[in-house]
C-alpha cells in the first residue's frame, strides 16, 4: 500500500483518548463492540459513517491521555487506512504501531483540506490534495514493518515463525 | 557531555556508560505495573498469540485491581476474574482493593533509579522518588512481562527550577496545574520534566508525587524530582534502601529551562475540557458556577495531606444540599491515617460520601459517575469531554481546598470565602 486515496473526515487539535473510545464503553467484550462508539462524546454519528479506506485529519496532540490501548484499537477496526495530525501524544503514538496503525505527521493539510474531499497518500513522501502536494516524512523501516505486519505481536509471531490465521 | 537524572536512569537500565537524546536503546526493566483497566487484554493477548509464552520474572511484576474496585457490573467482575487467576497462575503479586495502583507502588516498591514500566499513562509518579516511571498499552506491558525487557528512544530533558515556598492555601496541584498551563498540553510532549531547586526540596515525596503524576498531561515520557534526603527517608519508613539517587551534571544537556517562584503562584480552577485550558481560581469565582459534585480522590490528589486539605475547610460546617461530595482515598494506608487522624469524622460530618481507595470518580465508570449537563470539581487527573460520564457533562480541576469550600457553597469558590 504505497500510495492510496481517501476520503477525509477532519477533526480538531487535542483529540483524547476518553472521545476516541470513552471510559464507559471499555468493559464491552470486544473491540467490535465498542467500534460503533469511537469518538461518540464529540460526534455520535462519525463512527457510523467511516467506510473502509477513510482517512482522519486532525490537529496537534492527538491521542493525548489514557494508556488505553483500545483507542488505537477501534480507529484500526473502523477500518481507517490511516491517520494524519500535526502531531501525537507519544503512548498513543507507540500504542498504534504496536496495533498496526499508520500515523501521519503534517502540520499543513488540517488548515487546507475539507470533510469529504479525496485524499491521496504516497508513502513517505506527500499528500496531495486536488493539485496541491505536502511533503510527508517516511517512518523507519523497523516500524513500518510492524505496521505491516498488523502490530507488534504479529510482527513478534513472523519473526518466529508462527503465522497468524488472517 | 554530562547527564540529566533520566538520562542516567536509561543509562544504568541499558548497560551502558553513556546516553543521549534521541538514541535508542533495549532497557532491562526494573518492574511493571499493570491495573484492571487493560490487564484482561494482555492475559488474553498472552493466552491466544503467543507460543510457550512466559512471564521472563514474576517478582518484577505487579498487578493492582483499582480502576474498578470493587466490581461494578458482571462485566467488570469477568474481567476481575481473568487478572485474578492469571495472577494466581503465574506467580504474580496481586492488590486488590488496596488503593491507586500509583500510590500502592510508591507506597511498596518504587525505588530512586529504577526503570518502571505501567500500563497506566500517570505511571510517571514515581519520580517523586527518583525513579523513571512511564505509561505503556498492553501490547507493550506484554513484551515487556515476556522478555523482562523493552526499548526506549532518549528523550531530551526540560528543566524546572523550583524557588521559594508556596503561600498558605496554594497546593502543588495548583503549581502543576499552572505549568501545564503555561507550556501547553503538548508543551513536554515526548519529553522529560525534571524539577529542582530549593522549591523542589522543600516538597515532601508526597508532594512531589503530585507534579510528577500530573507531567503525562504535559505530554511527557517522564516526570522526576531530583532525589534527595527525603527520598532516603521515605525508602526507610517503608522499609526500602535508596540507592542510585541520580542527579543531573552541571554541564547536562536541557531542551529548556524554566524558573517558578513558589510564592507567585495562585489557586487554579482548569475549566473543561482540556488540562490546559487554564484559568486562577479570582477569575472563576466571580461566575459562581453551579456544580452538582465535588470529588476530592485519585492518584493526583488522594493522599493524607489532600483530605487534611479538605478537612479543614469543611469541618464543623455542612455541604450544600444541592452537592454530592465524594472523597476516595488514594490508599487504604491513608484511609487509616485519616481516620487515626480524626479526618475522615470530620468530612463526614459535613456530608461527605467516603469511597473505598479507588480510581472513583476520575476514572468515569465506577463510582460518582456524572449525568447529563451536570458539573464536577474534582482532583482527578483530566476533565476531558465526558470523562467523569456523559459527554455534556463538565469537569473542572482545582485543589482538594477549592473542591471542598465549592462543596460547601454549591458553586466554585476557594476556601477563604466560606471561613
Amino acid at each position: 500500500m504505497n500510495k492510496f486515496t481517501g476520503k477525509v473526515w477532519v477533526l480538531g487539535d487535542d483529540i483524547d483518548t476518553d472521545i476516541i473510545i470513552p471510559t464507559d464503553y471499555l468493559a464491552l467484550p470486544t473491540i467490535e463492540d465498542m467500534k460503533q462508539y469511537g469518538f461518540s462524546p464529540l460526534r455520535p454519528e462519525l463512527a457510523s459513517r467511516i467506510q473502509e479506506g477513510d482517512i482522519i485529519v486532525a490537529g496537534k496532540n492527538f491521542g493525548c491521555g489514557s494508556s488505553r490501548e483500545q483507542a488505537p484499537e477501534i480507529i484500526k477496526a473502523l477500518k481507517v487506512a490511516c491517520v494524519i495530525a500535526k502531531s501525537y501524544a507519544r503512548i498513543f503514538f507507540r500504542n498504534s504501531i504496536n496495533n498496526g496503525l499508520l500515523l501521519i505527521e503534517n502540520d499543513q493539510i488540517q488548515d487546507v483540506v475539507k470533510e469529504g474531499d479525496m485524499l491521496t497518500v504516497q508513502m513517505g513522501e506527500y499528500l496531495q490534495l486536488g493539485d496541491r502536494t505536502f511533503p510527508i516524512a517516511s517512518l523507519p523501516d523497523n516500524l513500518m514493518d510492524i505496521i505491516n505486519a498488523g502490530g507488534l505481536v504479529k510482527a513478534m509471531q513472523r519473526r518466529n515463525g508462527i503465522e497468524t490465521e488472517d | 557531555m554530562g547527564m540529566t537524572i533520566g538520562e542516567k536512569i536509561i543509562a544504568r537500565a541499558a548497560g551502558v556508560e553513556e546516553v543521549k537524546p534521541n538514541d535508542i536503546h533495549t532497557i532491562t526493566l526494573d518492574r511493571m505495573m499493570s491495573n484492571d483497566g487493560t490487564t484482561h487484554l494482555t492475559v488474553d493477548m498472552f493466552n491466544n498469540d503467543l507460543k510457550n509464552p512466559h512471564i521472563a520474572d514474576p517478582d518484577k511484576v505487579v498487578f493492582i485491581m483499582d480502576h474498578n474496585v470493587p466490581s461494578n457490573s458482571p462485566k467488570t467482575a469477568e474481567a476481575h476474574k481473568k487478572m485474578r487467576n492469571f495472577a494466581r497462575e503465574q506467580g504474580i503479586r496481586l492488590y486488590e482493593g488496596q488503593g491507586v495502583c500509583h500510590q500502592i507502588m510508591m507506597e511498596d516498591y518504587v525505588c530512586p533509579g529504577e526503570m518502571i514500566f505501567g500500563a497506566d499513562s500517570h505511571t510517571t509518579s514515581y519520580g517523586a522518588l527518583g525513579a523513571f516511571g512511564t505509561g505503556v498499552g498492553c501490547t507493550d506491558f506484554l513484551y515487556a512481562m515476556t522478555t523482562g525487557t523493552s526499548w526506549v528512544m532518549v528523550p531530551e530533558t526540560i528543566r524546572f527550577n523550583l524557588h521559594g515556598k508556596l503561600r498558605e492555601g496554594v497546593f502543588p496541584r495548583d503549581l502543576i496545574l499552572t505549568i501545564i498551563g503555561d507550556i501547553g498540553a503538548n508543551g513536554a510532549t515526548y519529553k522529560i520534566m525534571e524539577f529542582g531547586g530549593d522549591g523542589a526540596h522543600a516538597l515532601s515525596v508526597n508532594d512531589r508525587m503530585v507534579l510528577c503524576n500530573l507531567t503525562v498531561e504535559a505530554g511527557a515520557k517522564a516526570g522526576i524530582v531530583e532525589p534527595d534526603e527525603k527520598v532516603v527517608e521515605y525508602c526507610k519508613e517503608h522499609g526500602r534502601e535508596a540507592v542510585h539517587m541520580f542527579r543531573s551534571d552541571e554541564d547536562a544537556h536541557f531542551a529548556a529551562v524554566y524558573e517558578y517562584d513558589l510564592d507567585q503562584i495562585e489557586p487554579v480552577v482548569v475549566r473543561p475540557d482540556f488540562v490546559d485550558n487554564f484559568a486562577t481560581l479570582k477569575e472563576v469565582e466571580p461566575e459562581k458556577i453551579a456544580i452538582d459534585q465535588a470529588f476530592v480522590g485519585s492518584c493526583n490528589n488522594g493522599r493524607v495531606e489532600d483530605l487534611r486539605a479538605a478537612a479543614d475547610v469543611v469541618r464543623g460546617k455542612k455541604i450544600s444540599p444541592k452537592v454530592r461530595f465524594l472523597v476516595a482515598p488514594a490508599s487504604q494506608a491513608v484511609y487509616i491515617e485519616a481516620l487515626k487522624e480524626g479526618i475522615i469524622t470530620d468530612l463526614m460530618e459535613a456530608g461527605a460520601m467516603i469511597m473505598n481507595a479507588n480510581c472513583s470518580v476520575c476514572w468515569g465508570s465506577c463510582q460518582g459517575v456524572i449525568g447529563e449537563n451536570e458539573v464536577l470539581i474534582s482532583t482527578g487527573t483530566r476533565n476531558f469531554k465526558g470523562r467523569s460520564g456523559a459527554p455534556s457533562s463538565k469537569v473542572y480541576l482545582a485543589s482538594a481546598a477549592t473542591c471542598a469550600a465549592s462543596a460547601l457553597a454549591g458553586y466554585i469558590t476557594g476556601a477563604d470565602s466560606v471561613k
